[in-house]
């Protein structure tokens, strides 16, 4: 921090979630959870830092988003952060999470074949009620916790790309989700510990949004049980938003159907996108019906950002991509996390 | 276009009254849901008697087709057009689901067993595949009862893709496992130290899941298997029934995607998933895509000419109609080389494109509408 080539930058820098080292990124399917994880993940490593970005729905959304071929179960560096930084990644495997938490707490790892050979691990990991999450969860308060040999942090912070947010208090609720199996006993000390890390101020659960009805409703959905859940609420990234291009009276005007289209023919003339008169009024009409699309959607990306806002947790802005979420555009979403005070 | 799909002939499915089932599957986020309630009430409108079963719980799609609650039972909705046809829909209750089936295949006195057993409750209302084993079971009842002549379904929004054919075949393999029988064992030889006549290798295992879930958990599992273990006969027999009939010819799969490239590969795979498992595909609905009627007039060119007018200081308002039309015939461009790339790999997979609305859906009209663009 403060070093030469960087400034007063990162000395001076107010973060909205100081102290917070683990990082839930939840959202609705096809909001950008995965790509926003990876963003902040890229954002919290910047100027020198540790991050380890976790997936745990077995998808491999990770490998693809940074063009790397899929990864196995094992922490590995997959970027650099701008500044210097590390971030390292791990794609959750339930079934060898489980193994390995056989090895650590009861150095079974050994009977790791047999038990996979009878059914156990594939019992234990998807048809026992709340083990699987348990598991996974359980392996992000390791990460969480993990010291190194001289007693410090391994990883500044954790990025976890969790379930969506239908599913994400529930996920989260660990102790709750056992408690009906598992009154007492290791299980149940595993869950207790997992539900003091995640239900600390250590952890922010994040929510990844578009300003669309359903993705905004969800948010606010998942919010509520989170709060009522006693879990701690995150921000809200909204994605993919879209620059404003046209000035406010114009959108109002084509929201209310009075758009001039004369002045938009006379423009086209002027710019030699029109041949003749005929041409310029039907290029004009239909540029009319882009505009009047475009301010509608406008003004109902108001009224959810509205409801987003009501929500009381800090919004933040991530631009539409023009080009998709390719690295680079991982690059620039981590800047706009960074600038906004999110990382 | 360079590489183009030959086209989804809707109207053609929906009218065919062979088409019995319609399966929407697909990423999460893409409109699944929405596309399966369209094309219900297309089917009802041409005049099928169709229902539609939807697991999302959406409450704006009840209330777009006049309900005020989706629920476990088949509802009427209202103001449906057109002579003949009819249109009902439901949301599956997995819980009551199941319920029912335990209810329906085992005495009540194991029945009451099961249903009370902590771990079934677990199960029953949590476990990530019931849901998808539920759907299909729901989509095996309304289809034997005989009261619909076509049944859209849309599928979860599962962490997988396909896990809704996968989920039945998990928990079968699970049931038929090893595993079982080692819990089930102490039922079977009738009570206390059964793992005593078991061998030395069982024992071992026995005495580490005691160890690793505690007593108490163990003994609830095991009550729980043997008695579902009892009842799950049928269970196996009815997935397999239900999943030939996906394969039969009267059903209709539609991969759902949006023109984004995840959506777009997850598409890919669903294809291929579904020509492996042999279940008859019908195409690809392509949801919000983003097209313009002054296609002529490209990105670069309407970049280029805003600039200009920039530069010269006039006709603010057009220069930034041009920079907006810009960015859209860029996501356009984008888009369709999404498709493209999709249809390179798959061309002989029929399409259907359906454009990106300004806004979301609220009442049978857009619904209606968006039929109306499926089938054009």
């Amino acid at each position: 921090m403060g070093s030469l080539r960087n400034v007063g930058a990162e000395t001076a820098r107010d973060i909205d979630w100081d102290g917070v080292r683990l990082h839930v990124v939840s959202g609705k399917g096809g909001t950008g959870k995965t790509t926003v994880a990876a963003a902040l993940a890229l954002a919290l490593a910047a100027g020198g830092r540790k991050v380890l970005l976790m997936e745990v729905e077995g998808r491999q959304g990770i490998a693809q988003i940074f063009d790397l071929p899929p990864l196995p179960y094992e922490e590995r560096k997959i970027a650099v952060a701008p500044g210097g930084g590390d971030v390292y990644a791990l794609a959750l495997d339930p079934e060898e999470a489980l193994l390995e938490y056989l090895e650590m707490f009861y150095g079974i790892k050994r009977m790791g074949k047999a038990l996979t050979k009878m059914g156990v691990v594939d019992f234990a990991t998807t048809i026992a009620p709340g083990l699987r999450d348990v598991l996974v969860t359980g392996k992000a308060s390791e990460a969480v916790r993990r010291r190194d040999k001289s007693g410090d942090r391994v990883y500044d912070a954790i990025v976890m790309d969790a379930p969506p947010t239908g599913r994400i208090a529930r996920f989260l609720n660990v102790t709750q989700e056992v408690a009906g199996l598992a009154r007492v006993g290791p299980v149940r000390n595993h869950a207790d510990m997992v539900r003091g890390v995640v239900a600390s101020p250590d952890t922010a659960v994040h929510f990844v949004t578009l300003l669309e009805e359903m993705p905004v409703q969800e948010t606010l959905d998942g919010i509520a049980e989170l709060r009522t859940a006693k879990l701690p609420v995150g921000g809200i990234f909204i994605n993919m938003v879209r620059p404003v291009v046209l000035p406010g009276p114009v959108l109002d005007a084509a929201y209310h159907n009075r758009f001039d289209h004369s002045e938009l023919m006379l423009g086209l003339k002027a710019a030699g996108l029109a041949d003749g008169k005929a041409d310029a009024s039907k290029v004009a009409e239909a540029l009319a019906q882009e505009v009047s699309e475009h301010a509608r959607r406008t003004e109902l990306e108001k009224r959810e950002r509205l409801s987003l806002e009501a929500a009381g947790v800090p919004c933040y802005d991530l631009p539409l991509l023009p080009d998709g979420a390719d690295l680079a555009g991982l690059y620039e979403l981590a800047e706009a996390i960074r600038k906004q005070g999110a990382a | 276009m360079s590489r183009s799909a030959p086209a989804l002939d809707i109207d053609a499915i929906l009218d065919d009254d062979n088409t019995r089932i319609i399966v929407c599957c697909g990423s999460g986020g893409v409109g699944k849901t929405t596309t399966a309630a369209a094309l219900g009430l297309r089917a009802a409108e041409r005049g099928r008697s169709a229902v539609v079963l939807t697991v999302d719980p959406a409450k704006r799609l009840a209330q777009s087709m006049g309900l005020t609650e989706l629920d476990n039972t088949p509802r009427r909705v209202t103001d449906v057009n057109g002579a003949g046809g009819e249109l009902h829909a439901m949301m599956l209750d997995m819980k009551r689901t199941f319920d029912e089936i335990i209810e329906a295949h085992a005495d009540p006195e194991r029945a009451q067993q099961i249903l009370t057993n902590p771990f079934y409750q677990s199960l029953s209302s949590s476990f990530s595949g019931t849901q998808e084993y539920m759907a299909m079971e729901k989509l095996g009842q309304l289809r034997r009862s005989g009261d619909w002549d076509l049944i859209v379904v849309d599928t979860p929004p599962s962490r997988s893709a396909l896990d809704f054919l996968d989920a039945p075949e998990r928990l079968g393999r699970f049931l038929d496992g090893r595993l079982i029988r080692i819990l089930t064992a102490p039922a079977k030889v009738g009570g206390r130290s059964a793992f005593k006549v078991l061998n030395a290798g069982f024992g071992i295992v026995a005495g580490m899941l005691t160890k690793v879930l505690g007593a108490q958990v163990l003994k609830d599992i095991q009550m729980f298997v043997s008695a579902l273990d009892a009842v799950f006969g049928g269970f196996r027999q009815r997935a397999d029934q239900t999943y030939r009939l996906l394969q039969a010819p009267g059903t209709a799969f539609l991969v759902v995607a949006a023109p984004e490239r995840d959506a777009m590969r997850e598409a890919s795979y669903f294809v291929e998933r579904l020509a492996e498992e042999r279940m008859p595909l019908a195409g690809v609905v392509v949801n919000r895509v983003h097209l313009s009627r002054a296609q002529g007039l490209s990105a670069a060119r309407s970049s280029a000419a805003a600039e200009d007018l920039e530069a010269k200081g006039e006709h603010e308002l057009t220069a930034a109609v041009l920079r907006l039309h810009a960015a859209r015939m860029q996501l356009a461009a984008r888009e369709q080389r999404e498709q493209e790339h999709f249809t390179s790999a798959h061309p002989t997979v029929p399409m259907a494109q359906v454009p990106a609305m300004p806004e979301d859906v609220h009442d049978l009209a857009g619904l209606r509408q968006i039929g109306q663009l499926l089938a054009s």
